[in-house]
């Protein structure tokens, strides 16, 4: 039988998840966010429930601290930001730590992830699978070459035929091994499943949309990408930006580009489809478009052009299409609705998302990556 | 259900090695029992504050959460456990290696004298095993009976108000009880009008002061209808309650399952209060002891390096907070070292020399004598107020921080002996927590509850008051008012239907 605890704990995951108890949804902390810090390290989520009592705000109260330092100095964080790694063996006395810093490889993070957001694996499409064998030094041979000598494995024989003829002698323990003691590494042919995927994101650059947008679709791709590496081994990234035409560039100008003038959203729906046709052979390719807008387009003429391509071009060929509508104080977000009256959740293939602001992104993700297509 | 095992031969063979060290060193410690576990018990058992069988909370689970995250991404690693109880139960974590069981042994036999022996412990119930578990097996009858939502929000608005206690209860037994309501049957009677002094002269008085109070009377004559309108509507509660929760067992509305929560979720604070308000000195003292044992007797030569890692790794500073194992273990060891060389005391105090009295030295030697008579009478607060020193303070790298409201961030404040020692009083005032006062269960004759908050300087949380306030109206049904400080103003929050409002 299962801890007692356990069934506190799926509760307590439902609660965080807003499934139970809405009213203690308002005190779940915000540590939820997985944030990229520098490299290699990332602040992971500790979702945590406050029990609301009457306590001091935090602000005026200040504390004691220990260390060198002069007067005016800061004092790095906010009280009761960390958990010493004592021994807290009264545990619940203090109120606990919210978020933590924690270096964590990008594997782990996706674990991590899949499990914060409960994604499903990918299944790779069925077709698209190679099968291309590898070489991997797995196994112990009696032939090779001399670099490939494992000693430990040479001597350990050499060692086990002087105590069996008898010739080894502790007090003066020398092992000499001939030839027929030698050991190689020596290699395995595997087999293995090659996959590939390519991601193509498709980004409005016109005025409307502003830095706030920009660092939104910034982040939201950082873990879409993150996601689907740790699903496919190997993995293209293409980037389009568009206002009224459409071009492809790398990755850094993606980011930074902000032009203005009007939106043609088909523009960048073309360039996405010509580079699918020209690259990525759909038997063989697992393919991601994402779009992120702001959700305004020049006339329900281009619109209909969109959904056009989208239908005959983009769709069939793509494992999943992503729309992303970010808000902002300019864009009319009739995008998002134009998409939604043509798919109205029908299709498996299209997924529809807006993110209202950061706080949104966790969610989007979700409903991006949520499907396992 | 309960996944810890009995120690093994090598184990026990230890623990017999360490408690003969305790011995030695006088410390006087209840039966111990250790445990083996691996880390998901552990983790349950820290989740559950100690004991292997609680109550349903999702607040266990959450606990639970954070321990095996913190324990999966290698954030943090619990040692041990021990729990306040009689026999002494303590916990030991199967990957720790041979010394570090016996650092934790050390540890725990320091903990254990501690429990035995401080007196703000002394009322604690060492059987709170059992009652935990019958706690546990109370609430899910409960749940069975009305469903989970229910007493799960019923536990949630208890555990809200579960900082509104009085610590003074932790001498409250039945007996001391009975002889103060003794007492207050005698002073009323006293003063009651039958009563006849012995004393002649005690007599002249007292008809002194009856015509006094006689003329104050008929002086008052036009008040009286109002004031005794007054009396009567105030009875309730006679004197300010701190301890609000076995204030509303009796008053409030309540279910009787309900009430038996409120009674639970109460005993329970109480018995974890005393380890709250003597973090400092509990640690500390476990601290010298694992550190003393170890260094002079446990120890082997290969294990130092390891030791001292380790040593450290429980000492660091921070500075965000004071670490209680640091200053704790620190302060013990100053005043061993002040009692034993006599550097205390008016000669001492009034020396201007400071040479002389950097030097100064009376070889006297009372030091342990005196650590084991603090570690019998002294809780965190008066042990901060009595033994910190300025000297203390210093090396310690003590320092305040506060708020700059121009930065956005906490930053270093004084280095001054004063206003570090007001600080951490501060902090340790109430255990932490803002003293509130139930004052009047009938405020302005509608059933309404007045709290009042002593207020010391720190506003409250105002979002966590105003919740805070709704739970206690859910509790008493009717509308609940909080009297504080906020902003510089004197304001009432009113919490009624119509939610919160703010009376100036």
């Amino acid at each position: 039988m299962d801890h007692p605890i356990k069934s506190d704990h799926s509760r307590f995951r439902k609660i965080i998840k807003g499934k139970l108890r809405k009213n203690l949804k308002s005190f779940v902390s915000k540590g939820q966010q997985i944030v990229p810090k520098g490299k290699d390290k990332f602040t992971i989520p500790m979702p945590s429930i406050e029990i609301p009592k009457f306590k001091f705000g935090s602000k005026s109260e200040g504390g004691v601290g220990q260390g060198d330092g002069a007067e005016g100095e800061p004092v790095q964080g906010k009280k009761g930001d960390e958990k010493g790694q004592g021994k807290p063996e009264k545990a619940g006395q203090d109120e606990g730590s919210k978020e933590l810093e924690v270096d964590v490889s990008l594997e782990e993070l996706a674990s991590i992830l899949s499990e914060e957001l409960e994604l499903p694996n990918i299944e790779p499409k069925g077709s698209a699978q190679i099968d291309a064998s590898k070489n991997r030094y797995t196994s112990i041979g009696t032939s090779g070459p001399d670099s490939l000598k494992h000693h430990k494995r040479t001597f350990k024989q050499s060692l086990k035929r002087q105590i069996s003829i008898g010739a080894y002698d502790p007090s003066n323990p020398s092992i000499i091994p001939t030839r027929k003691d030698y050991r190689f590494r020596s290699s395995k042919a595997k087999i293995e499943k090659q996959n590939n995927a390519v991601v193509i994101y498709m980004m409005d650059v016109s005025g409307s949309m502003g830095d706030e947008q920009k660092e939104i679709v910034r982040t939201e791709s950082f873990w879409i990408n993150l996601w689907l590496k740790h699903q496919y081994e190997d993995i293209d990234f293409r980037y389009i930006i568009h206002d009224a035409t459409a071009r492809e560039v790398d990755e850094e100008v993606f980011f930074k580009t902000r032009e203005s003038g009007g939106t043609l959203i088909s523009s960048a729906y073309k360039l996405c489809q010509q580079i699918i046709t020209e690259d990525y052979p759909v038997s063989d390719w697992n393919i991601y478009p994402f779009h992120f807008s702001d959700g305004d387009n020049w006339s329900s003429d281009d619109t209909k052009l969109c959904l056009d391509i989208l239908n005959t071009e983009i769709l069939p060929a793509s494992n999943m299409f992503g729309y992303g509508q970010v808000e902002s104080r300019y864009g009319s977000g009739q995008f998002y609705k134009d998409l939604h009256a043509a798919y109205n959740e029908k299709s498996e293939k299209i997924v529809l998302s807006k993110i209202k602001d950061r706080e949104a992104i966790l969610g989007s993700i979700k409903e991006f990556l949520g499907k396992g297509n | 259900m309960l996944r810890s095992k009995p120690i093994n031969k090598e184990l026990r063979e230890l623990q017999k090695e360490i408690q003969g060290y305790a011995d030695e060193f006088g410390l006087d410690y209840f039966p111990q029992i250790f445990e083996m576990c691996d880390y998901d018990t552990i983790n349950i058992l820290a989740a559950q504050e100690g004991f292997p069988s609680r109550y349903p909370h999702w607040r266990f689970g959450m606990q639970y959460d954070q321990m095996s995250k913190g324990y999966r991404f290698g954030l943090q690693k619990i040692y041990e456990m021990v729990i306040n109880t009689n026999p002494c139960y303590a916990y030991l974590l199967e990957v720790n290696n041979w010394m570090d069981q016996k650092l934790v042994m050390a540890h725990v036999y320091g903990h254990n004298d501690f429990f035995k022996n401080n007196a703000w412990f002394s009322n604690t119930d060492r059987k709170m095993m059992d009652t935990m578990a019958n706690h546990g097996a109370k609430v899910r009858r409960y749940i069975e009976k009305y469903g989970v939502e229910k007493v799960e929000n019923f536990i949630d608005s208890v555990l809200s108000l579960e900082n509104l206690i009085n610590i003074d209860h932790l001498f409250e037994t039945d007996e001391v009880i009975r002889a103060r309501e003794e007492k207050e049957k005698q002073f009323a009677y006293e003063n009651s009008i039958e009563y006849q002094p012995v004393d002649k002269n005690s007599e002249a008085l007292k008809t002194y002061l009856r015509s006094k109070n006689r003329l104050e009377k008929k002086n008052a004559a036009t008040q009286e209808v109002e004031q005794d309108q007054f009396l009567l509507a105030s009875k309730i509660p006679e004197k300010p309650v701190k301890d609000v929760l076995s204030f509303l067992m009796e008053f409030a509305p309540l279910e009787d399952w309900q009430s038996d929560v409120i009674g639970i979720l109460r005993e329970e604070a109480y018995y974890f209060l005393p380890q709250r308000i003597t973090k400092i000195m509990n640690e500390g003292w476990a601290s010298y002891w694992h550190s003393k044992i170890m260094t002079s007797r446990a120890l082997e030569a290969s294990e130092i390096i390891d030791f001292a890692d380790k040593h450290a790794g429980v000492m660091v500073m921070s500075k965000q907070n004071i670490n209680p194992y640091k200053v704790g273990i620190e302060l013990f060891r100053d005043i061993e070292h002040r009692w034993d060389t006599g550097k205390f005391g008016k000669d001492y105090l009034e020396c201007n020399d400071m040479v002389e009295k950097h030097n100064w030295n009376k070889n006297i030697m009372q030091g342990r004598d005196k650590i084991f008579q603090i570690r019998k009478t002294h809780n965190d607060i008066s042990f901060i107020d009595e033994f910190l020193t300025p000297e203390f303070c210093e090396r310690a790298q003590l320092f305040t921080y506060k708020y700059n409201a121009k930065t956005h961030r906490f930053e270093i404040d004084k280095r001054d002996f004063q206003a570090i020692k007001q600080k951490i009083l501060s902090g340790l005032t109430n255990f932490g927590s803002p003293v509130i006062k139930l004052v009047d269960a009938n405020f302005e004759n509608r059933a309404e509850i007045l709290l009042e908050h002593q207020h010391n300087g720190v506003d409250l949380d105002a979002q966590y008051a105003a919740e805070t306030l709704r739970n206690l109206f859910q509790i008493w049904k009717r509308p609940v008012n909080l009297a504080t400080t906020y902003d510089d103003k004197e304001v009432v929050f009113k919490y009624s239907m119509n939610g919160l409002e703010t009376i100036d």
